[in-house]
Order: structure tokens, then C-alpha cells, then sequence
């Protein structure tokens, strides 16, 4: 956890691992797992750290995914090697027009109460979607196709795939994701955070800015989530404002509640398994022609709810230590 | 001008339904302080009960008030037992939950309600079968007034004084009222606090059966997604008037149909729907508790 | 401990799961005793019904083909998936099709957006890509792996538009266009341009979105400019609704429309209101044309139904396609698009097809008036 570039390094062997011993599907599942756990970490910053519910996480990807994506037809690009540059700025300024989005979002709402914030949300979600499809310069209906990615390229004899590009790329800014997040909770403006969860107006009353605290939670989390979106713009080289409706708000809200609102590593295990449990899924429907995927899901929401509100991992994070547990040694590993 | 009149019609005839409709969720947030996420999906399996209650008795080529009436039970029942197992089954457990958790039970439920019944149902929009023969009744100005807006109309009317009449007259009403107070203190002088709920949601839910009656008359496509939209702005529309309020969702229907009309014919159809949700942000963000709330203050 | 216990099944499970996932991402099917086609619809989700019927016709087509004993000895195994409607989940499929199933060709979409996002995919793996019923230019325009056997929106539009202006004789059109359908909004547009350019006038532009169900705002505020048609280049189910509204608001002048029209349902929803409208479409039931009765009676025979234009248009796809792949000296895809470019004059159960230089199809469209559950023939009009 507290080694960044480790995991990174991790991250790029497994990708190189992958892009050898394995297809373009398991290559795209990959990526989208990574872009999930992304949203998936922004999203608990808000619904689980602040303790506010958003519902309108899929309007910032959008935001990201639309305005990267746009950026990228007028911006000058580099090319070769240096497209990591490229796609690295691309998806910097989808997080920023996100983030700007989320202030505009999060000024008015996060006075209002739970209940109606929710809906709020869920209204600003629509509404950015709503814009985008009555945009033509954006595609409008038909969405955005041939949007630029990250190119095959030979390295000096060394093939490198487009996949390892995206890959890299997008788990680079995944672990920068998951670090900021776990330092920032546990700094100062993180107990803020949590001090409003735990009890608005006791914070208040402690000299909390609650809105101001609320507000920045906001506007991190919706970055994270125009960076994610930037990264599925350009993965996917075709954008359509169907792919940001409110079902995609509400995929992102399961794997929050299942992971466990408060729980970084738990976010990232909900996330994978999200993504991966549809492909599994599939034999059954292709065999009975029924789509139950959203059917476990919203089952999955209630049951969780009622029996484990805490999720997977409640708002304990993965111990290297739990490791420890599985092999039958004398002596648990050291504690990280 | 005319063409104005029309709007107005139109507006009226539309902001009736989603008034219908915020009835059941004011009656519920009331009581409960719970925004039923599901309301507008048991209206919309209300809307399919009919449907197949007119296909087993055969009357779904028998317009005419008797089929009227048989619709109107079929749809009420199956509404209200639809309702009572929701709260039963799903918020009964949360209720000494956070809020939270609460709210995303309640989206867990109206998804369950909507991918089920499309599996149940198939994603092919059915057709409501024909219920009134629609009919001028009068002319205002050479505006023609039909006979299914004017039902519509009407019945929401005489449910929000049938409502009135229950809450603030009987001794039924007096329950709800006092549960919908505090609960803990209402239980403890007496009251059976979980019949009370449950009686609530089997009203509201009736309620909404009722509206999808009215709803298929006039428009006859159903699909399993179609509470969707009318359930969003039917809260919005709840919210407006005063969430809580009975006689602020019926104003709050109506003002919503009329500025969705209005907005729709003179500016663009595009943004009818961002229309419902900035006037919620509008609201909240200037008035919160609606226009016949009041406003409370929260206290530690 | 209950909790730990979970959290450790839990943690096994996913390994489990991702090592199985993974594993059988690597290992290939070895096994080549059929030729593997791909297809990719919308079988759930609100547009399910057109990835049903277009499925249909496929399958029939790919059965009549294996039962005379498939192509070149081997017969065809359709592998189908559901996009449920969803741009980014259509190109998850094709990916999975073409990386996992190792098709040899591929069958879909009907929605252009959906198709708009797999063609990328199977250009780039250079499979070739056949739509049955995705009608937007931009759709073959992505490669040269694809293509399509109906015509495009440009044509539909002009077509609607000649008969417009040339045999109804009106010159006052409004039009009423779904802005959440490319296919709606593209069409529209097409109608527009032809329909000035032979001197008519379009006196109101008017927009919903597909699942609106009140369009009586919009409608009384072109009852104003007085038109003397509708044009609702949208689909079936909204048609109807505004059928309905627009004769219950004194609108009685006539209705037309587009291939979007075509289901058994528009009769349905819009009930008398809808009677006399007009459609372009692929595709009528009451052709005399051989191939089309022959196909209708075989289609009623295994479904018990009548058949549609998307499941013509499906079965026509699938019947080029296996057409190319028996003109190949050998089975490859490559090979197959080589072949696919050269269909000249299929005789296909909607018309006449050829592929022309930009990979679409040269074929007529026929004008249909809705009769109850029946579309009566009205003319076909040639390109």
C-alpha cells in the first residue's frame, strides 16, 4: 500500500503478461476493470468517505469521455513514443472538465439532504447527458466515432501494443487514483471528510466547513472519474450518450455498496468482479435468453442492504497480513 | 389563442397524472420520510395487471364502464398487494437504518421491479386495451374538452379529498398523522405502527394503480420501463407542492404538467425532461420545502 | 469469523473465476468441423424485438443452407450474442466473437450506433461485417470489411420525398423526428434536403425522445402552421401514440414515415388513427416476387408468424453471405470480402441485391399504407 511505484511496476509486468499470453478480449475486459476500479474509488470518496449519495457519477465520466475525446480532434499531437504524453494530457483535461462539472453539480446539491441529493444527482446526470445528445458537434444521437488511441508501435525492435499503451496508461492512473485517495483520507481534510459522514452538524459545530468539505469531496471524485472516462474514450474509439445513462450511475453505486462504502481495497475487488461477473453470466443467458444480470444486481443491492450494509470489507482495508492466515505457518506474516 | 387553450388543456390533462401519481408518494414520504424509488414501478406493473386482467376475463374489446370498473380492482388489488410486499419485505427491515441504506434499497427495488417485469412481460410495448370511448364533452372557445381529460381530472380531485377526508377525519388518520409525527411515541401510546405503514403503502400503491388505469386510457403503449419518467416527475412534482402535503401535490402536478406543456410547445421538446430537474434544483435550492410546506428546522 | 470466513470463500471464488475466465481467454478452439459465423443483436432491452426478428430470418436462412448440406460440405455454426441494446457492450460482444469464437464473418446490427461501434472492430481484425437493416451512410464508410445489404438513409428520405412532392401533390410537410434515434434524425435530415430541393416547404421541425409518450404540445403547435402532412421518420411505438394525439388534436392529414414503422405492433398502439399511413420500407408482405412468397411460407411454417422487414432483411443478409462464402476458391475471410464485393443481382426475399463501390446495396424500396395489421402494397420506387 504504501509503495506507488511498486504496484506500478506490478501492474506493467502484468500488462506485458497479458498482452502476450492473451487475447483482445481478455485484453478489453483488462482495461475495463481498471477504468471501473477507477470510477469505483471516486464514487466511494463521495457516497462512502463524505457519507453523501450521488447518483450521477456516469454525467462526470461523460464529461471526461466527451471533452477528451473532443480535445483530441483539435489538439496537436506528438505521435509516436510520446503519445503517452498525448493521451496522459488528454486525460488530464477530461479530469479537469469533470471537475469543473462537479463544482457547477456540487455547489447547489450538497446543501440538500440525503434523500434529495440523491435525486439531485441523479437529475445533473441526466441533464448532462440529455446535452450531449442534443450536440451535434459532438455526435449527437449517433454518437462519437473514430476517436484517436494509442497506436501499436515499435519501440526499437520491441513491439508495443496498443493495449499495453492503454494499459499502462490507464493503470498508472489508477494506482495515482487509489494512492491520492488513501493519503488524502487519512490527512486532515480526510477526518473532515469523515467527520461530516459521521455527523453533519457536530462538524459543523466542531468549525467544520461542511460545504466546503462536501464540495472538494465532490470535485476530486468526479476528476477521477472524467480521467476514467477519458481512458474508456479512447480505448473504445466510439463514445454514445446511451453508455452514460443511469444504469451506468447505478453499476458503479453496486460496486461501491459491495465493496464496502469506505473501503478503498474493497472498491477495487467489487470493481474486477463487477466487470468480470456479465462475461460469466453469459452462458446462462445465452442459454435461456434472458438477461439476469440487472436482476442480480438490484436482488444483490436489496440483500446486501438488509443482511451486510457494510459490504465486503466495511470500511477496513486489505491486509497484506490476511495473506498470513491461508497457510498453515507457525506465525502470522508481519503486519504491513 | 386557441392554440394556447389547447396548451392549457393539454397541460392540465398531463399535470393531472403526475398529480395522481405524487399522491402516493407524498403519502408515503409522509409517514415514512421515505422516498419510494419503487412508487412508479408499481404503477407501472399496476398498468400490466390491467392488461391482464382484461385478456383472462375477455373484456379487452369491451369498452364500456362495467370493464372500467373490473380494470380499476384488478389494477388496485394487485397494486396494493405489490405495495405491502415491498414494505414488508424490504423496507420493514431497514427501518431502524440509516438513511442511506434506505434509499439504496429502495433503488435496488424499483430495478428488481423493472428488469423482472421485463422478463416476465417481454421488453415489446403491450397495448392497453380499449377502456372509454373517448368523446367531447363540451367545447371552450372551439377548444374541444374530451371526456378521458376530464375523468382524469376529476378522479384525482375526488381521491385528494377522499384522502383529506381519511387523514384528517377518521381515526385511521389520526394514526398515520400521529406515526407520521413520531413513530416511537406513537407506538408507545398505542398505535399498531407497522399496520399503520403498511395500510399507507397499500394506499399509495392502490393509488398508483388507479393512475395507470387512467394513464393506459389515454396512453396505450406499456412497456416495463414506462414509470421511469412520469415517476420522476411525479416526485418533482411532489416536491414542489410540499413533499408531506396532499393538497401540495395536487397544485405541484399540475403546475409540473402545465410548464412541461408550455416549455415542450413554445420552446424545444429536447429538454422537456432536464426541465423536471431543474425545476427540482430550483426548488430545493430556493424554496426546499416546497410551496405549501413548511419549513423545518433540524434539531440535534 | 462468520465474516472472515465469507471474505476468504469470496476472495477464492473470484480467483477461481478469473483464473477460469482468463485461462479460457488463452487456450483456442482447435476444432474447425464448421464454419464459424458471428452475430451480434439486441435480443433484450427495449429494442429487443428487433434483434429477435432480425435473428430469425438469420437462423432461418443459416438452417435452409446447413440442410443442403452447408457450404462446401461443412456446415455453418451461428454463435449469436446479446448487445441488450448497448453501444459499448455491442463492441464487447463482436470483440469476444472475434477473439474468442474466431468467426469468419459477422451479421448485425440493426441500430446504426450499435453497428457504428463493432465495425471498427471487425475492420480492424478484417472480418467481414454484413448489417441487414442499419441505414446510416457512416456505418460501411468505417472500412472495407463492411458492409451492408439494405439501403441507406440518404435513399430512404429521397424516396419519401419523390412521393411526397411528385405522386401525393402536397408541398407543406412537418416534420416530427425522435432525437434520441441517429436513425430518426438522419432520415429526417435526407427527407428535408430532397423534399426543398423539388420545391416543398417544411413548415415545422419538431422533436421527441423515443419513449415519450404525450406529444400533444408538439402537435398543437404545428397545428398552427397549418400542414398538410406529417413526416415521423421514428419508430413504431412512439408512431403510434402520435397517430392517436394527432387525430384526437384535429389533425387529420396524412401520416408517413419510415422503415421504423415496420411491426406488427404500429397497428396495435395506433389502432384506426394510424390506418392510411404511408412508409417507406424494405420490404411488403404482399409481394408477388417468388423468392419473397417461397421465404414468406417457410418462415410461417418454423415461427407461426407472419414475417417482418428486419427478418427479411436478417435472412437476406445471412443468404448473401453464404452466397459469398460459396463462390470462395477457399474459406477465408479474406476471401469472403473479396466475394461480397462482387454480389451483383442477388435475388434476395427484399428485392434485387447488388453491392455497389461504398459496400451498400443497390436496391428499390417499396411504399407500404398501413391496413389494420396488414401494409398494402402501394409502388416500388427504383434508385
Amino acid at each position: 500500500m504504501k509503495k506507488p511505484l511498486l504496484f506500478f511496476a506490478f501492474a506493467v509486468a502484468l500488462g506485458v503478461a497479458v498482452d502476450q499470453g492473451t487475447g483482445p478480449f481478455v485484453q478489453l475486459i483488462l482495461i475495463y476493470i481498471v477504468i471501473n476500479m477507477m470510477l469505483a474509488m471516486s464514487l466511494n470518496l463521495v457516497n462512502g468517505f463524505t457519507g453523501q449519495f450521488s447518483l450521477g457519477h456516469a454525467g462526470f465520466m461523460a464529461t471526461g469521455a466527451y471533452s477528451s475525446a473532443y480535445l483530441s480532434t483539435v489538439l496537436p499531437h506528438f505521435g509516436g513514443a510520446g503519445q503517452l504524453f498525448d493521451f496522459a494530457l488528454l486525460a488530464f483535461l477530461g479530469g479537469l472538465s469533470a471537475a469543473v462539472a462537479g463544482l457547477l453539480v456540487g455547489l447547489p446539491s450538497l446543501r440538500l439532504r440525503g434523500d434529495y441529493l440523491a435525486i439531485v444527482t441523479l437529475g445533473f446526470g441526466e441533464i448532462i447527458r440529455v446535452i450531449l445528445l442534443n450536440t451535434p458537434a459532438v455526435g449527437g444521437a449517433r454518437g462519437m466515432y473514430g476517436i484517436q488511441g494509442p497506436q501499436d508501435l515499435n519501440l526499437g525492435g520491441i513491439a508495443i501494443s496498443r493495449f499495453l499503451w492503454a494499459f499502462t496508461q490507464a493503470s498508472g492512473w489508477a494506482v495515482l487514483c487509489f494512492f491520492v485517495l488513501w493519503r488524502l483520507i487519512r490527512s486532515q481534510q480526510g477526518r473532515h471528510f469523515l467527520a461530516v459522514r459521521e455527523d453533519e452538524i457536530a462538524a459543523d459545530a466542531m468549525g467544520v466547513d461542511t460545504t466546503r468539505t462536501k464540495v472538494l469531496a465532490f470535485v476530486i471524485s468526479s476528476f477521477f472519474a472524467g480521467v476514467a472516462g477519458s481512458l474508456f474514450a479512447h480505448y473504445a474509439n466510439y463514445l454514445n450518450p446511451a453508455s452514460f445513462a443511469f444504469t451506468r450511475s447505478v453499476d458503479v453505486v453496486i460496486m461501491v455498496v459491495l465493496g464496502g462504502m469506505g473501503s478503498l481495497t474493497g472498491s477495487l475487488f467489487a470493481a474486477a468482479f463487477i466487470t468480470i461477473l456479465p462475461e460469466l453470466l453469459r452462458p446462462l443467458q445465452e442459454q435461456t435468453g434472458i438477461d439476469l444480470r440487472m436482476v442480480i444486481y438490484s436482488l444483490t443491492l436489496i440483500v446486501l442492504m438488509i443482511l451486510r450494509p457494510q459490504g465486503l470489507m466495511g470500511s477496513r482495508e486489505f491486509q497484506w497480513g490476511w495473506l498470513g492466515k491461508w497457510w498453515p505457518q507457525p506465525r502470522p506474516k508481519a503486519e504491513s | 389563442m386557441a392554440d394556447f387553450l389547447q396548451h392549457l388543456i393539454n397541460g392540465l390533462s398531463l399535470g393531472s397524472i403526475y398529480a395522481l401519481i405524487a399522491l402516493g408518494y407524498t403519502m408515503v414520504y409522509g409517514v415514512l420520510q421515505l422516498i419510494n424509488f419503487a412508487h412508479s414501478d408499481v404503477y407501472m406493473i399496476g398498468a400490466f395487471a390491467a392488461y391482464y386482467t382484461a385478456r383472462l376475463t375477455g373484456l379487452d374489446h369491451n369498452p364500456g364502464v362495467g370493464t372500467l370498473c373490473v380494470l380499476l380492482i384488478g389494477s388496485m388489488v394487485t397494486c396494493a398487494l405489490v405495495g405491502l410486499a415491498i414494505e414488508r419485505l424490504a423496507y420493514r427491515p431497514m427501518r431502524n437504518s440509516p438513511k442511506l441504506n434506505i434509499l439504496i434499497t429502495a433503488i435496488g427495488v424499483s430495478l428488481f421491479l423493472q428488469y423482472t417485469a421485463q422478463i416476465i412481460f417481454g421488453a415489446d410495448p403491450k397495448v392497453f386495451p380499449p377502456v372509454l370511448q373517448d368523446a367531447v364533452l363540451f367545447e371552450v372557445a372551439g377548444v374541444p374538452l374530451k371526456l378521458l381529460d376530464i375523468t382524469v381530472l376529476v378522479v384525482t380531485l375526488v381521491m385528494m379529498m377522499a384522502l383529506r377526508f381519511l387523514i384528517y377525519q377518521t381515526k385511521v388518520g389520526r394514526a398515520m398523522r400521529a406515526v407520521s409525527t413520531n413513530l416511537k411515541v406513537a407506538s408507545l401510546l398505542g398505535v399498531n405502527t407497522d399496520r399503520v405503514i403498511s395500510l399507507t403503502f397499500a394506499l399509495g400503491s392502490a393509488l398508483a394503480g388507479v393512475g395507470s388505469v387512467l394513464v393506459g386510457m389515454k396512453y396505450p403503449k406499456l412497456e416495463p420501463f414506462m414509470g421511469m419518467m412520469i415517476g420522476l416527475k411525479a416526485f418533482v412534482a411532489a416536491v414542489l407542492g410540499g413533499i408531506g402535503n396532499l393538497q401540495g401535490a395536487v397544485i405541484g402536478g399540475l403546475l409540473m404538467g402545465l410548464s412541461e406543456e408550455m416549455v415542450v410547445g413554445y420552446f424545444s421538446s429536447t429538454y422537456r425532461d432536464a426541465l423536471a430537474f431543474g425545476l427540482l434544483i430550483g426548488i430545493l435550492i430556493f424554496r426546499p420545502a416546497g410551496l405549501l410546506g413548511k419549513n423545518g428546522v433540524e434539531k440535534v | 469469523m462468520f465474516k472472515s470466513l465469507v471474505l476468504k470463500a469470496f476472495v477464492v471464488l473470484s480467483l477461481g473465476a478469473a483464473d477460469a475466465f482468463f485461462l479460457t481467454g488463452c487456450t483456442k478452439k482447435e476444432t474447425r468441423s464448421e464454419w464459424v459465423i458471428g452475430q451480434f443483436e439486441t435480443m433484450t432491452g427495449s429494442e429487443a424485438t428487433f434483434g429477435q426478428s432480425t435473428n430469425d430470418g438469420v437462423v432461418l436462412a443459416i438452417e435452409e443452407a446447413n440442410a443442403k448440406g452447408g457450404v462446401k460440405g461443412k456446415k455453418i455454426k451461428l454463435v449469436t450474442m446479446d448487445d441488450q441494446g448497448k453501444a459499448e457492450e455491442a463492441a464487447s460482444v463482436v470483440t469476444r466473437l472475434v477473439d474468442q469464437e474466431k468467426i469468419l464473418a459477422l451479421l448485425g446490427e440493426v441500430a446504426s450506433s450499435r453497428s457504428l461501434a463493432a465495425a471498427p472492430i471487425a475492420q480492424n481484425k478484417h472480418i467481414p461485417m454484413i448489417t441487414p437493416s442499419s441505414t446510416n451512410p457512416g456505418v460501411t464508410q468505417v472500412g472495407n470489411y463492411i458492409f451492408r445489404t439494405c439501403f441507406i438513409d440518404p435513399f430512404q428520405g429521397t424516396v419519401m420525398a419523390k412521393y411526397t412532392a411528385e405522386t401525393l401533390k402536397l408541398k407543406k410537410v412537418a416534420i416530427v423526428r425522435d432525437v434520441k434515434s441517429d436513425y430518426s434524425m438522419g432520415l429526417a435530415d435526407f427527407f428535408i434536403e430532397k423534399f426543398k430541393a423539388l420545391g416543398g416547404e417544411i413548415v415545422a421541425d419538431v422533436s421527441y425522445q423515443s419513449d415519450d409518450v404525450d406529444f400533444k404540445a408538439q402537435l398543437t403547435s404545428i397545428k398552427g402552421t397549418k400542414p398538410q402532412a406529417l413526416y415521423i421518420p421514428g419508430y413504431y411505438g412512439a408512431v403510434g401514440l402520435i397517430a392517436r394525439q394527432a387525430h384526437e388534436l384535429g389533425l387529420q392529414i396524412p401520416l408517413l414515415g419510415g422503415d421504423g414503422w415496420d411491426s406488427p405492433k404500429l397497428s396495435e398502439i395506433g389502432g384506426k388513427d394510424i390506418d392510411g399511413g404511408i412508409f417507406s420500407n424494405h420490404y411488403s408482405n404482399e409481394t408477388t416476387d417468388p423468392v419473397a412468397t417461397g421465404f414468406i411460407a417457410r418462415f410461417k411454417a418454423k415461427y407461426h408468424r407472419m414475417p417482418d422487414g428486419l427478418s427479411a432483411a436478417g435472412y437476406d443478409a445471412a443468404a448473401v453471405l453464404i452466397q459469398a462464402m460459396q463462390n470462395t476458391t477457399e474459406v477465408t475471410s479474406e476471401q469472403i470480402r473479396e466475394q461480397l464485393t462482387q454480389i451483383v443481382n442477388f435475388p434476395g426475399v427484399t428485392g434485387k441485391i447488388t453491392i455497389n463501390d461504398q459496400r451498400n446495396a443497390v436496391k428499390s424500396a417499396v411504399i407500404v399504407k398501413v391496413e389494420g395489421t396488414n401494409n398494402k402494397y402501394v409502388t416500388t420506387i427504383n434508385p
